[in-house]
């Protein structure tokens, strides 16, 4: 299974190593420096990258890349789900995951490593678990620690790892007992030039932050379960009860977690809550382009749309932009030649807009590369599948927690892009 | 790595402890000083009294082990610490220990005996850490203690050992193969295991030695697939790739017949040329096959088969994407065609995961959409790629895409590639343009429309999608030559313009061979690039060469001078390449005398007609690796890939994965001590509690016993069609079969269940051999009443192991006495029941052991109660019938009818419901599906057990479905929606008090101890005057038990009936006392915590006695 690993930061410099069987020497890591040059993007190097001795199987996260060595064969995406799960393991623990992060815990960090894995096979990846034997660093612990001399490695004996449900750890107690769930939704939709939808799709998750006392054991039913048309669980979630009644019964890991993920299916139902108006040509033998764009929103049921962000990557021909925008503020990348336009609210009485005028290279050929418009936005309060949670219950445990459920809808992280002109048909 | 930034780790590893004094202490300050005095400093560290520095040299030292410097020198000021108390010192002293023990083996023996200590401490988990430790130090000196630790571990008592002993076994295997054979031995007890938390362990470990030795899962198969829901997502994905390769070997192509099966229907045709004949031939097979089928001896999956499958289709759901991919993959290459399309929307699901995820996801879609197209097609819009996609996803994207065109959604896809072909990233409209290209190869009614496209992409400006367009339509055109010579005319203009060495090497080849297409421009041709010979690259001079010689076998009047030329300016080239092109060409070509009798046939040689190239994808013939695999995605075996077999022949014998009953004798007498209960308790597999009726009694753990012991039991009963429980899933066929065969069964009914009855007994152990025998002389004063009821319990004990299909033919077995059957299994449950009482915390492993104990005490309790005999009636035999209530009448049913009854039987997913047994019967004419429940409306506090869903009941038949309802110890309505496959019913069930509670045994002592504390406001006392037929105490008994679920309680007086119970929910105590006087007056007195229910129940019993 897993060799090593080596942690590599973004100027190629191997800043963490980790062998959980005989050593294997740093130089490994040539191949990959041999393959991130020929990438001309930082996530275009393979994740798989085959050496004479070795199997390089890299994850690129927060600019890092987490290498793992592998020897013979195994799951390429075993490795990868390992590797995302140690990163979701240090952002959890040091609350971001950078160089320096990694850096200043370095020690908490390969005691991590060392719980997670043995001899190269995952043992403790539930951080539920991994708390109860190493605990996270807040900066109190870490000033009571240097006062008091005590450690951060936990006292107790990792119980959690025994028990039915190794996703909670034992004798949780809290003086507030909460729970709550956020319901997030991400549309996904890609739009052609003349505002119709090519494929739109809705994506949500529902992250939960439940800090109840004891061994809580819930069930979350919604008034509309049909609309879910594939879910993922977490390992929590009953399957039976799911198959059977369309409810979620679970006993909750402590903490944040993800509960389920889900896919709603409804391919023509799907509402895109704003529309773009855009006129952007560019002039044959003027070395000026029109750019115009006019947002607006559409379908939002009366909720706000807010904290639009609109990116668009211009031709190469294109050396800079003089653009007046009604609200917010833009800025335009002369080298990468990214324009991002933070509009922030739309106002439906006054709609935003960004006009103005591209400078082309003197001389320079109209540019035949389509522009593509990407825009991020939240709405708070709604999900747009229509989800809606119907109760939730606990049992097992005497006290009335406190429960709240919050909506929200963005576009996804592959966001809607509108792409413009075709060549034939 | 810089001073500086050495500087910075060094702090950064120790500012959380950052001792105030070593701050300023030179020796720390040392750190850019020589590592040798840097050393000598964190010795002294080490060797002080003091935990804190010692830590704080430890996080120094680890911290440059994470660097990747060499900190080996310290090794014996280490190792001092591997004692230590402090626990985070040892933590740090093991990772330093386990780093370079290999480089200093000596001084590494030090530390063994600690380890070994640590073996035998009383906790399970520093027995497990010191294993883990031990194991990880790589000292071939310390192999035997190796091999000695891990078997001792291997028979732990702590299943958490075992499994760190699971996790050695490769260890040790690596460090000294010699062992294999005896870690084998380890491998094969551990496998045996029953817990979930070694399950995945041992499997790893069995890949990593002996993935050849197969034999070693046969008779652990069941148990596997049977645990895996419950195995953490790591061991899953290696036992389910591990099983994958197991069932190529054990059960028959399930596709054997398949081409029927092919999901999608006509839209499904291939569009490979290669596969084309044969697909048009399958066209014509199947109307003729079609109606064969009926006639042919279907294919019959063996049940295990089926039992992976559908054990591992859950886990599509996981989270983890490798779960995903390993249950993707395991459906891929053992699922029927027709079920292998649930794995695509799940792979689909991963792709809006990490960009690693997906490019792994897409490599192994793109293998199965060669294979399956079908499975993809509706997905196709997922595969649309965006601009945000780094730009190998794209590309892999697109090889999808290509994979999945065909007629009927060719012309959406091409639309959608006129997008990509303006984006900004180059490689990725090469690519797009090679999908064209063999999107037209593949379909011939877009070749012209994509041919068109790309001659205009000719004119493009970027030259890179000029140069690509045109190798694309150079491979195009050699497909029909003739009706292009228009395009080769306007590509022969190109070379004018285009640079790119690939094309224009391209664009010459094309007019050398189809140099008779245009016979006035090719020379031309020939004459500029003669001139431009010496600037051009190495690909392009040798299609130079090509011309000049083609053209002067066709035209040789007007390109002899050229072809000269060029071939002088060939032969001072600077490529050997091309001057040895140049000589061979000038040989064939040009007759002189010395040239042999190949230059007759130079132009057979260079004009001979070509084969059009065959545009292929990368993927094709990928899937004979396993998919998901390392191999796979490399196309190149890696280093420990096992070969995934072909399917057998025939399929070997099925019965190497029978196991013996004999096997669990040992795990029965361990549950007996205490302590073994408790961890078992904790191995308690999560899901489990949800499954079929019976759950939560059965774990996984005893699963495989009782379900081999029900095996036999089932074979003995369809001994006439082994294979009928898996067929009756699927056709209708056999299910007529089925029906016939129950019919004789019907009439052979009582044999059969003495049969059976026997039988299951028979499969059971020594000591309750001795019950038996007890039980055999009770049965003559019991009659074979009590034998019934017994081989009832052992088949539900086994029902959930069954696949529901046995579950429902067993019920349509013991169906014929519906009324008397839950009145006999309540009699046993109640004796169970009273049990439970005297063991508090009956964990759902040990039922079984319960149920074992049980038989024999009640046994001995009835053996007891002969001489009592006030006993024995009371507690066991309530001899009237369950009531019945109509759930849902026949007429508003429209057929189907249902009756519940309260079977008194404990619930055993959750003990806190009142277990309602359901009776369906289904009287009209069509079939009815998918029985279940909806849209539960409850009281707050209530909750709903669901039976599991009735697939199908057939016209005419019968069954039984138990679900649970906690009440909360109130009468209040339980509401829902009974629903089928077309129709909704709301229905209701309202529970009468007496059902609310569940007998409890009580001494006569207990009795009034209990009854004193219930005074006052909690208890009710009413007079009455018995009825008539109801004035002997045999019948008071048998009134106030039917009215509710009490037990009686043993009582000196035979003035007095006494019953005792508790609520199902709270567990409040209920005492009811009869009392009798004179001519039939008596008092009737109830205490209960809950007035509510004592109120109700007294006028309950009121009713009861009176009537």
């Amino acid at each position: 299974m897993i060799h090593s690993l080596f942690l590599v930061n973004a100027s190629g410099d191997i800043f963490l190593e980790k062998h959980w069987k005989s050593v294997v020497s740093r130089s490994v890591c040539d191949y990959f420096f041999e393959a991130q040059e020929r990438a001309t993007e930082p996530e275009n190097v393979p994740p798989v990258i085959s050496t004479p001795h070795h199997y390089l199987i890299s994850v690129l996260r927060h600019r890092i890349y987490f290498v793992a060595v592998i020897q013979s064969e195994v799951p390429p995406l075993f490795v990868i789900e390992f590797l995302h799960r140690v990163v979701d393991t240090f952002q959890d623990y040091f609350g971001v995951c950078t160089e320096a992060a990694i850096k200043d815990n370095v020690v908490v960090v390969y005691e991590l490593l060392e719980e997670m894995l043995d001899n190269g096979f995952p043992l403790a990846t539930e951080s539920n678990i991994l708390k109860e034997l190493i605990k996270p660093p807040t900066i109190l612990r870490t000033m009571v620690n240097t006062i008091t001399g005590s450690t951060n490695v936990g006292e107790q004996l990792p119980t959690g790892q025994l028990s039915v449900v190794p996703w909670r750890r034992t004798g949780v107690k809290y003086t507030n007992n909460e729970a709550y769930f956020d319901v997030v939704e991400e549309i996904d939709a890609i739009i052609d030039k003349s505002g119709s939808t090519i494929t739109a799709e809705i994506q949500g998750v529902i992250d939960a932050c439940v800090k109840l006392t004891g061994m809580p054991d819930l069930t979350l039913s919604f008034m509309n379960p049909r609309l879910l048309d594939d879910v993922s669980f977490h390992p929590c979630v009953r399957f039976k009860r799911w198959e059977a009644e369309r409810i979620l019964s679970f006993i909750p890991p402590d903490g944040n977690f993800r509960l389920l993920s889900y896919h709603v299916s409804s391919q023509n139902l799907v509402a895109i809550p704003v529309y773009v108006k855009h006129n952007i040509t560019f002039r044959e033998g003027s070395s000026q382009g029109r750019f115009d764009l006019t947002l607006g929103p559409k379908q939002t049921m009366g909720k706000a749309v807010e904290a639009v962000l609109v990116s668009s990557q211009l031709p190469r021909g294109v050396l800079n932009a003089n653009l007046n925008p009604s609200q917010g503020t833009y800025t335009f990348d002369p080298v990468t030649k990214l324009l991002t336009w933070d509009v922030g609210k739309i106002n439906p009485q006054k709609l935003p807009s960004l006009k103005g005028t591209m400078s082309l290279q003197a001389g320079a050929s109209k540019p035949d590369e389509n522009p593509t418009i990407n825009i991020q936005l939240k709405i708070q309060q709604m999900a747009i599948s229509g989800l809606k949670v119907n109760r939730l219950d606990m049992y097992g445990e005497k006290y009335k927690p406190f429960k709240g459920i919050k909506y929200m809808t963005k576009a996804g992280k592959s966001v809607s892009s509108y792409l413009f002109e075709f060549l034939f048909i | 790595m810089s001073a500086s930034s050495a500087f910075n780790d060094e702090k950064g590893g120790s500012s959380s402890v950052g001792e105030p004094e070593y701050g300023h202490d030179p020796a720390s300050g040392g750190i850019f000083s020589s590592d040798y005095k840097r050393h000598d400093d964190l010795k002294e560290m080490l060797d002080s009294n003091k935990d804190a520095l010692k830590l704080e040299a430890m996080k120094r030292i680890v911290a440059m082990i994470a660097r990747g410097k060499n900190a080996s020198d310290l090794f014996p000021a280490v190792v001092k610490n591997v004692a230590c108390k402090n626990i985070e010192v040892k933590k740090l002293v093991y990772v330093y220990l386990v780093r370079y023990a290999e480089e200093q083996q000596d001084l590494a023996l030090l530390s063994i005996s600690t380890f070994q200590r640590g073996l035998k401490d009383p906790n399970q988990l520093i027995r497990a850490s010191a294993l883990r430790v031990l194991s990880s130090i790589r000292v071939t000196i310390i192999v035997p203690i190796m091999m000695l630790a891990i078997k001792e571990a291997a028979s732990d008592m702590s299943p958490y050992v075992r499994k760190t002993a699971a996790h050695a076994i490769p260890k040790l295997y690596s460090l000294d193969p010699e062992q294999k054979d005896q870690l084998i031995e380890v491998i094969e007890k551990l496998l045996a295991d029953k817990t979930t938390l070694v399950a995945g362990s041992v499997v790893m470990a069995f890949e990593e030695v002996c993935p050849e030795r197969i034999d070693l899962i046969h008779k652990n198969y069941r148990k596997l697939c049977n645990l895996l829901i419950d195995v953490e997502e790591w061991g899953q994905v290696v036992i389910i790739n591990m099983l994958t390769r197991y069932a190529r070997t054990q059960f028959l192509n399930p596709n054997i017949n398949e081409s029927l099966l092919e999901e999608g229907g006509g839209g499904d045709k291939t569009f490979y040329c290669s596969d084309e004949d044969e697909d048009e031939d399958e066209e014509k097979e199947k109307q003729a096959e079609v109606s064969a089928l009926a006639k042919r001896k279907p294919y019959v999956m063996d049940p295990d088969h089926r039992l992976l499958l559908r054990n591992t289709k859950p886990l599509l759901q996981s989270r983890n994407a490798a779960v995903v991919m390993a249950v993707a993959q395991l459906y891929f290459h053992l699922a029927p065609k027709a079920e292998v399309g649930v794995i695509a929307k799940a792979l689909v699901r991963l792709l809006r995961s990490h960009s690693e995820v997906q490019f792994v996801v897409l490599q192994n879609v793109a293998t199965m959409t060669i294979k399956r197209r079908g499975m993809f097609e509706p997905y196709l819009k997922s595969f649309y790629i965006r601009s945000t996609d780094p730009t190998q996803i794209k590309i892999l994207k697109l090889e999808v895409l290509t994979n999945l065109a065909n007629e009927t959604n060719i012309s959406t896809i091409l639309r959608e590639f006129q997008t990509y072909i303006k984006s900004m990233d180059k490689d990725f409209v090469a690519a797009t343009i090679q999908a064209i290209g063999r999107c037209a190869t593949n379909i011939g009614e877009v070749r012209d429309t994509c041919l068109n496209g790309l001659v205009q992409l000719l004119s493009n400006r970027d030259e890179l999608v000029v140069a690509e367009s045109v190798v694309v339509i150079k491979k195009l055109l050699q497909m029909q030559p003739e009706k292009h010579s228009d395009i080769i005319k306007h590509m022969a203009k190109l070379t004018d313009n285009i640079q790119v060495p690939m094309a224009r090497a391209s664009i010459l080849w094309l007019i050398g061979e189809y140099c008779e297409h245009v016979p006035k421009i090719a020379p031309d041709v020939l004459r500029k690039m003669a001139k431009s010979f010496t600037n051009e690259e190495d690909i392009v001079k040798l299609q130079i060469i090509n011309l000049a010689a083609k053209l002067y076998l066709t035209n040789s009047k007007q390109t002899k001078l050229l072809t000269q030329y060029v071939l002088n300016l060939a032969k001072y080239d600077q490529n050997y390449d091309i001057r040895d092109r140049a000589r061979f060409i000038r040989q064939l070509i040009v007759p002189t005398e010395k040239s042999g009798a190949l230059s007759k046939y130079a132009k057979k040689l260079f004009l001979a007609l070509k084969p059009a190239p065959v545009l292929e994808s990368p993927f094709k013939d990928r899937d004979h690796f396993q998919l998901g695999s390392l191999s796979h995605l490399l196309n190149a075996k890696a280093g420990g890939y096992q070969e995934l077999p072909d399917w057998p022949e025939s399929a070997p014998d099925p019965s190497v994965r029978n196991v013996e009953v004999k096997e669990s004798v040992p795990e029965w007498t361990k549950c007996s001590s205490r302590e073994k209960r408790k961890e078992k308790k904790v191995e308690k597999p999560f899901y489990s509690d949800s499954e079929g009726e019976s759950g939560p009694t059965e774990s996984a753990d005893s699963e495989p016993d009782t379900g081999s012991g029900s095996e036999s039991v089932s074979v003995s009963v369809e001994s006439g069609s082994p294979s009928d429980s898996e067929e009756s899933e699927e056709s209708s066929e056999s299910d007529e079969d089925e029906e016939e065969e129950e019919k004789e069964k019907k009439k052979k009914k009582k044999e059969i269940k003495q049969m059976q009855a026997s039988e299951s007994e028979q499969s059971s152990e020594d000591d309750r051999k001795r019950d038996r025998k007890i039980k055999e002389q009770k049965s003559n004063s019991e009659s074979e009443s009590d034998e019934d009821s017994e081989s009832e319990s052992s088949q539900s004990e086994s029902s959930d192991t069954e696949s529901e299909v046995e579950v429902k033919k067993k019920k349509k077995v013991s169906e014929p006495k519906p009324p008397s059957k839950p009145l006999k299994k309540e009699k046993k449950e109640m004796s169970l029941l009273d049990l439970d009482d005297f063991e508090p915390t009956p964990s759902p492993q040990v039922t079984p052991v319960n149920t074992f104990l049980s038989n024999s005490l009640v046994t001995d309790l009835e053996g007891l109660s002969l001489s009592d005999s006030v006993l024995s009636p009371a507690t066991i035999a309530p001899s009237s019938a369950l009531k019945n209530y109509e759930l849902l009448h026949r007429i508003t049913g429209e057929g189907l009818s249902v009756e519940y009854c309260f079977s008194r039987q404990a619930f055993s997913p959750d003990a806190n419901m009142v277990a309602v047994q359901m009776h369906f019967t289904n009287n009209a004419t069509s079939d009815t599906k998918n029985l279940h429940i909806e849209d539960v409306k409850l009281q707050s506090g209530m909750r709903v057990k669901e039976f599991a869903e009735i697939e199908l009941l057939p016209a005419g038949e019968a069954t039984t479905a138990v679900m649970g309802v906690d009440f909360c110890d109130s009468t209040q309505a339980a509401n829902f929606q009974l629903c089928t496959h077309t129709r909704k019913f709301f229905v209701s069930i309202q529970p009468p008090v007496g059902e609310l509670m569940r007998p409890v045994f009580l001494t006569e002592n207990e009795f009034k101890k209990e009854q004193s504390q219930l005074m006052g406001m909690n208890e009710i006392s009413e007079n009455l005057t018995l009825d008539a037929k109801c004035r002997n105490e045999h019948a008071i008994v048998q009134r106030v038990t039917t009215a509710a679920n009490l037990s009686r309680v043993p009582c000196g007086s035979d003035k007095e009936c006494r019953f005792a119970g508790k609520t199902v929910t709270s567990g409040s105590l209920v005492l009811a006392t009869v009392a009798t006087k004179d001519e039939g007056a008596a008092q009737l007195t109830v205490n209960c915590e809950k007035m509510v229910i004592g109120t109700m129940l007294v006028k309950d019993l009121l009713l009861a006695l009176t009537q």
